[in-house]
């Protein structure tokens, strides 16, 4: 059985394309073969993030419209052998995706043997974002600390519970996992973020893991290397901490308080 | 202004506002979900009317669309304060 899992958030930029390469990388790193998708047309993103942009011979589009062979246009990563990236096209027609063409594709990689499918979503709730989760069975819903991100991700988690495949045919619903990125426990302790507590009382919903706000994803992504490889970046582990939650393991979240502070520090501030 | 600082009442942090805020349109955007696009504003011409009655907020007013059997059933509820009903000087 081939599990769909699509990363999503109704909101743009607050990090599901970082999050899709991480979580691609690290179900890869687990033994699952998997394959991550972008979804984003128009804006391919998620190959320069998985550091295969200069593969790219044949997209996602060419495969549905039947320009290509699946096979052909699976691009192999460099780091693990059983993971594959299929690339956005950059098609400016917006009717390139359609619900028949994804599902076919879906299928095929069903049919390869594939363990996981991740669809890196585009932002907002359209034909794009709808075909990304339509048939997930897993959803990671990526939302940051902050309120647009937050009253969003409610509408997505919404979206999830009635407008899939599952939903629709009454097949159980997704399983939904609340991911909080970018997050800053210093703002947090001084009252001027929502914390983790705060946004699962709002959503109603448990976080599945909490990437902390760090500089080392930006230098991954202009390395093209998934941040989850950095072993020296509290945001590799924390997402390593999600892999492994989502895989079924239970395991405490990390990085969400201040570090303790020294005595002097307590008294004097700082 | 050392001292000054130090007498200031603290202004509440923003992410207590923030949540606050979050609650009160969630759980709006929430009972209007997949419903049709007039009931927030049926939901405000409504509480206009409740207002000459009894003083309410519009967060105790939930509209809800129940699907049942083939036809929708559009279901109100309105959560009293407790106590003093609006003196009916309204109009
Ligand atoms: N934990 C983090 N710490 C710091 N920066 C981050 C973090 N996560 C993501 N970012 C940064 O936020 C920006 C947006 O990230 P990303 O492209 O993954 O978002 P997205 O949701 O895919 O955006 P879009 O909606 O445009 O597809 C990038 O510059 C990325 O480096
Ligand atoms: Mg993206």
């Amino acid at each position: 059985m081939t599990e769909i899992i699509v990363v999503t958030s109704g909101k743009g930029g607050v990090g599901k394309t970082t999050t899709s390469a991480s979580l691609a990388t690290g179900l890869a790193m687990a033994g699952k073969k998997v394959a991550v998708i972008d979804f984003d047309v128009g804006l391919r993103n998620l190959d320069l993030i998985m550091g295969c942009e200069r593969r790219v011979v044949y997209d996602f589009v060419n495969v549905i419209h039947g320009e290509a062979t699946l096979k052909q246009s699976l691009i192999k990563d460099k780091r693990h052998e059983n993971l594959y990236v299929l690339a956005a096209s950059q098609t400016r027609d917006k009717d390139a995706l359609t619900q028949e063409g994804v599902e076919k594709v879906l299928d095929e990689l069903g049919k390869e043997g594939f363990d996981y499918v991740v669809c890196d979503s585009p932002a907002g709730i359209e034909k794009g974002a709808h075909l990304a989760m339509y048939f997930a069975d897993h959803a990671v819903v990526v939302v940051n600390p902050e309120v647009s991100s937050v009253r969003d991700s409610d509408r997505i988690l919404g979206l999830l519970s009635s407008k899939t495949r599952r939903a629709e045919r009454g097949d159980g619903a997704i399983a939904q996992h609340l991911l909080l990125t970018r997050y800053n426990p210093a703002r947090v302790a001084i009252g001027e973020m929502l914390s983790v507590k705060d946004v699962e009382e709002i959503l109603g919903i448990n976080v599945v893991g909490v990437i902390p706000e760090s500089e080392n994803v930006l230098a991954a992504s202009n390395a093209g290397v998934p941040v989850i490889l950095d072993e020296q970046s509290n945001a590799g582990h924390a997402y390593r901490d999600t892999v492994a939650r989502i895989l079924g393991e239970e395991r405490p979240l990390r990085f969400v308080d201040v570090a303790k502070k020294g005595f002097f520090q307590r008294v004097f501030g700082g | 202004m050392g001292i000054l600082d130090f007498l200031k009442r603290k202004p509440e942090p923003t992410a207590t506002v923030a949540k606050e805020r979050l609650r009160i349109i969630v759980a709006q955007e929430r009972s209007t979900r997949g419903a049709p696009d007039y009931l927030p504003l049926l939901r405000n011409e409504l509480l206009e009317v409740i207002k000459k009655y009894v003083h309410v907020d519009i967060e105790a007013i939930n509209i809800n669309v129940e699907r049942d059997s083939g036809h929708e059933v559009l279901e109100l509820s309105v959560a009293l304060p407790d106590g003093k009903p609006a003196t009916s000087s309204a109009g």
